[in-house]
């Protein structure tokens, strides 16, 4: 039984990595057809850097992702807080329309804003594309920020304050350092969000700007390209550092201090962004 | 403890949501003096010492500190500090940072800063704790951390919200004794709210026992536990027993079928009242010795002495609690008296 | 710190302009046409066109695929996420997080991988044609083994979406189950109940709110996805979110586009209410 659970959980694991492992096994091999080993090559990487559409797309996917988050990290943190500290029916009423980027289909998000854009005349292109970005990545920075708030000692702005501090420096020294933590996830979940999106840009876009995912596609519609599986590779092994460090530094950081009376943190890091990018 | 009076509340009124939480409280504390606000859950006493703390605004009424109006200066212009029911200790700073706090927004040298620190962590018996950090402390020590970072402000009044409401029976009754000793020591005016009133009896110098956002009574713990004010008072403060009775005339009140010398006048003839009495003073004594007669429905071993429910059985079906250090059976009759003195006699109605 | 309270203003003020209004612009849109005079007109046109066979028969694909894609991953993942909460494994942790890193590639790089493999030359067909000729040299054998022609078929889009979604299947299941108080199952066992009796009666009934935000978490992205069917389905196989896209991007028929997103909502709406009528209580099981 035990041998026939493993061998499940092998096969099941066999599927999921299977289509990668040959992406990045092919983004080696000399000859562009796929049946066949005909040698190692690094040619597909130097064609794929020398690429400039891609390259432009990869400049554009980055610059968009950590610019649509920081921006969202910033507007949803200080929302967050603002929401927290509402009466009820407001708060309510906030964070129902927050949820609605989230739960609406991207399709559906992706044309609605393509009609707000081309009805107040905004050209399709960068900045209607950052907008987008923002749009969709606030409400996951403030789903990250408000449970650190719930949890927070709601005496602890009040202590500050007793203590003498400002109700700046009380912000500044006390609530800011307690919902880091929320902060930080829902920088990065915006950031991977951002970086991945394919079906809201490709409606928000226009002009020749395009992000990684759109170009990926036009590729992947011509047909198979050995470029693409270099990129496949390259993404993957970098997507792979990233979780080890930020998993290793999670993990540090939950042995040091572990609130007591409190759910062990699931780590949401790991846990992808759920089925935004699709 | 002298007799300046370094705050005093005037009809201060406030509401939640149309709901009144205070109705025109007065009161004054005096420098050095161990007030306790003491009331069931939703009383007021919270919102009276956040008042005062200034996280709640007052909706109505006058807050003075030392004759000023203070109700328009924000919490951290105030010379008193809080601590807090949760302790709301800093979780990202260790205990040293916790208590540094407000000295460092004060800008004081860090030498200074350091002994101040050092001469609090010694008060409060945790030397040596200085690096740690708060979440690896326990509950007892957590507390102790909270009184030493509002102690170190050298604040005029010191609140304090159910400071060991989350402690065990043992270390509280210890807390409750050392807190005693640090408010005698610093000679600082403490404000303790507690709904415990075991714990207002043992720390308290003035104890204001309050219902439904009013105040029911203030006094000693001396006069508030032997002379209470009404039905509400008596049967918050320790247990009573609680029973209709009449007022026949001057120092006479007819309860349980019999009638009993008492030591109040001052009632119309015959007027309704509420007896109060104290389960400790009712004397058992054999049948033929006893003012009353009742059958003993239940004995349970408390420790210190035995609580018996007794039902009268001259009265209208009365169960009365009764302490003593000696056992009756279980369905025996016995004989119960009271001292005039024991009997308290409360107006009706004011039950609160 | 509710004086903090202006710090959701920004926010506030953002969602009117990017998340209120635009959904209003849908709706707008779809029950609007323009006149020949070019006046608006109120109109319900764009929704009747859909009852017209072809567009409905687009949609009842589109929810059959989700419906096989779902059951499939609940199929595939109910029994993986059992077992990895189960005392087979020690570390867990890692595997669940190999069971999660695939979602972090990009979801067009990982729809693409199947291509490759799928193709008429792709890695699948060319590993069989390896064997065949391995078989023939070596053993001195004539093999013939099938080849798979499923590009652009049915078939291709319900892999794709199984591949893409299965995670979000074992997430929700795993973390359940993982939390289940092991001392429910000894007591089932104490109380003289079998293996399959203890699923039956305890594991299986509370694993339920997993497997429920399983159920949603795959249902909704595949029932509206229009890249997977894109990619692997060419384009005959055409989904709901094609069609739309077609609207926007071909037809310029805003109005029927408009339209056919609002059904897509209700649809997502009504199998979301659905869901949870029977989770009663959300029991946690979600990724959240």
């Amino acid at each position: 039984m035990r041998f026939l659970r493993r061998s499940y959980v092998f096969l099941v694991f066999l599927f999921l990595y299977a289509p990668i492992i040959i992406l990045i096994v092919y983004s080696f091999n000399a000859s562009k057809s796929r049946g066949h080993w005909t040698g190692f090559t690094l040619q597909w990487y130097r064609e794929l850097f020398k690429d400039r559409q891609i390259m432009n797309s990869l400049y554009n996917t980055i610059a968009i992702a950590l610019l649509a988050s920081l921006i969202a990290t910033i507007v949803g943190t200080a929302a967050s807080i603002g929401i927290f500290n509402m009466k009820r029916v407001k708060r309510e009423i906030m964070l129902n329309i927050n949820y609605i980027p989230v739960l609406n289909p991207d399709i559906v998000t992706g044309i609605s804003l393509m009609l707000l854009f081309s009805s107040i005349k905004l050209p399709l292109g960068f900045t209607s594309l950052l907008l987008a970005h923002v749009t969709f990545n606030i409400p996951y920075v403030v789903l990250s920020v408000m449970p650190k708030l719930k949890q927070m000692n709601k005496h602890l702005y009040e202590a500050a304050l007793d203590l003498g501090a400002t109700p700046f420096y009380a912000f500044k020294k006390v609530i800011l350092p307690e919902i880091m933590p929320g902060v930080i996830t829902g920088f990065l979940l915006a950031l991977t969000l951002s970086f991945d999106d394919f079906v809201i840009s490709f409606f928000t876009t226009g002009n020749g700007v395009s992000n990684l995912s759109i170009t990926v596609e036009s590729l992947a519609r011509r047909g198979i390209s050995p470029k693409l599986n270099a990129l496949s590779t390259i993404m993957f092994v970098s997507v792979l550092l990233l979780l080890i460090i930020v998993n290793i530094r999670t993990s540090k950081d939950e042995n040091e201090r572990r609130p007591k009376n409190e759910k062990s943190y699931q780590g949401n890091v790991f846990v992808s962004p759920s089925s935004h990018d699709i | 403890m002298n007799n300046e009076i370094i705050l005093r509340l005037v009809n201060i009124s406030k509401a939640f949501d149309g709901t009144k939480a205070l109705d025109n409280i007065n009161l004054y504390i005096r420098r050095n003096e161990f007030v306790t606000l003491l009331g069931p859950s939703g009383c007021g006493k919270t919102t009276t010492l956040r008042i005062i703390g200034g996280f709640e605004e007052a909706d109505e009424g006058d807050l003075l500190f030392e004759g000023q109006r203070i109700n328009d200066l924000p919490a951290y212009k105030r010379k008193v500090n809080t601590v807090f029911q949760r302790y709301a200790l800093f979780p990202h700073m260790n205990v040293f940072e916790n208590i540094a706090f407000g000295l460092k927004i004060k800008k004081m040298d860090k030498r200074v800063i350091e002994e101040k620190v050092n001469n609090m962590l010694r008060l409060v018996n945790l030397e040596g704790f200085s690096k740690r950090s708060v979440d690896s402390l326990s509950g007892g020590q957590q507390q102790r951390v909270a009184i030493a970072r509002a102690l170190v402000n050298e604040p005029e009044v010191l609140l304090l919200d159910e400071p060991l409401g989350a402690l065990d029976l043992k270390l509280r009754k210890e807390m409750q004794l050392e807190l005693k000793k640090i408010q005698k020591s610093l000679g600082i005016t403490f404000i303790y709210v507690t709904h415990d009133q075991e714990e207002a009896l043992t720390m308290s110098d003035t104890i204001v026992v309050m219902n439904n956002g009013r105040i029911q009574q203030i006094g000693t713990p001396q006069d508030i536990y032997n002379e209470p004010k009404n039905a509400f008072v008596a049967d918050f403060i320790g247990e009573s027993n609680i029973i209709d009775g009449t007022m026949n005339e001057d120092y006479k009140v007819t309860f349980l079928g019999r009638q009993f010398d008492c030591v109040d006048k001052g009632f119309m003839p015959n007027e309704p009242v509420d007896v109060v009495v104290r389960p400790e003073d009712i004397k058992v004594r054999p049948q033929s010795e006893g003012m009353l007669v009742g059958k003993v429905i239940s004995v349970t071993f408390k420790g210190v002495h035995y609580e018996m429910k007794i039902e009268g059985l001259n009265g209208a079906g009365y169960v009365l609690t009764v302490h003593s250090t000696l056992m009756a059976e279980e369905g025996s009759v016995v004989g119960l008296s009271i001292d005039p003195f024991d009997i308290h006699i409360m107006k009706k109605g004011l039950k609160a | 710190m509710k004086q903090y309270r202006w710090l959701a203003y920004p926010y506030a003020v953002w969602m009117i302009i990017f998340i209120v209004v635009p959904l209003m612009l849908v709706l707008f849109f779809s029950v609007t046409a323009k006149a020949p005079d070019g006046s608006i007109v109120l109109t319900l046109e764009n929704f009747k066109k859909f009852w017209e066979p072809m567009y409905i028969n687009v949609l009842i694909r589109s929810v059959l695929l989700a419906v096989y894609s779902t059951v499939i991953c609940l199929v595939l993942g109910y029994p993986l996420a059992l077992i990895l909460a189960g005392r087979d494994f020690k570390r867990k942790n890692i595997l669940v997080m190999l069971a999660v890193i695939p979602m972090w590639m990009n979801f067009l790089l990982r729809t693409y991988s199947w291509m490759t493999l799928l193709e008429k030359n792709g890695t699948i067909n060319a590993f069989f044609g390896t064997l065949e000729r391995l078989a023939a040299t070596y053993l001195n054998m004539e093999l013939t083994l099938p080849r798979v022609n499923i590009l652009y078929t049915e078939t291709a889009v319900i892999l794709g979406m199984v591949y893409n979604f299965l995670p979000f299947m074992i997430l929700p299941i795993y973390s359940v189950v993982s939390k289940l108080d092991r001392s429910l199952i000894e007591a089932a066992q104490d109380l003289g109940g079998n293996n399959l009796v203890v699923f039956k009666r305890v594991i299986f009934p509370l694993s339920l709110p997993g497997v429920l935000s399983g159920i949603t978490m795959v249902f909704m992205p595949a029932v509206t996805t229009f890249v997977i069917s894109r990619l692997l389905g060419g384009a005959q196989f055409m989904l709901i979110g094609n069609l739309i896209e077609r609207q926007f991007l071909f037809s310029n028929d805003w109005g029927f586009g408009s339209a056919l997103s609002i059904i897509m909502l209700l649809l997502i709406l009504l199998s979301m209410g659905f869901m949870s009528r029977y989770e009663k209580e959300n029991s946690g099981g979600g990724l959240w």
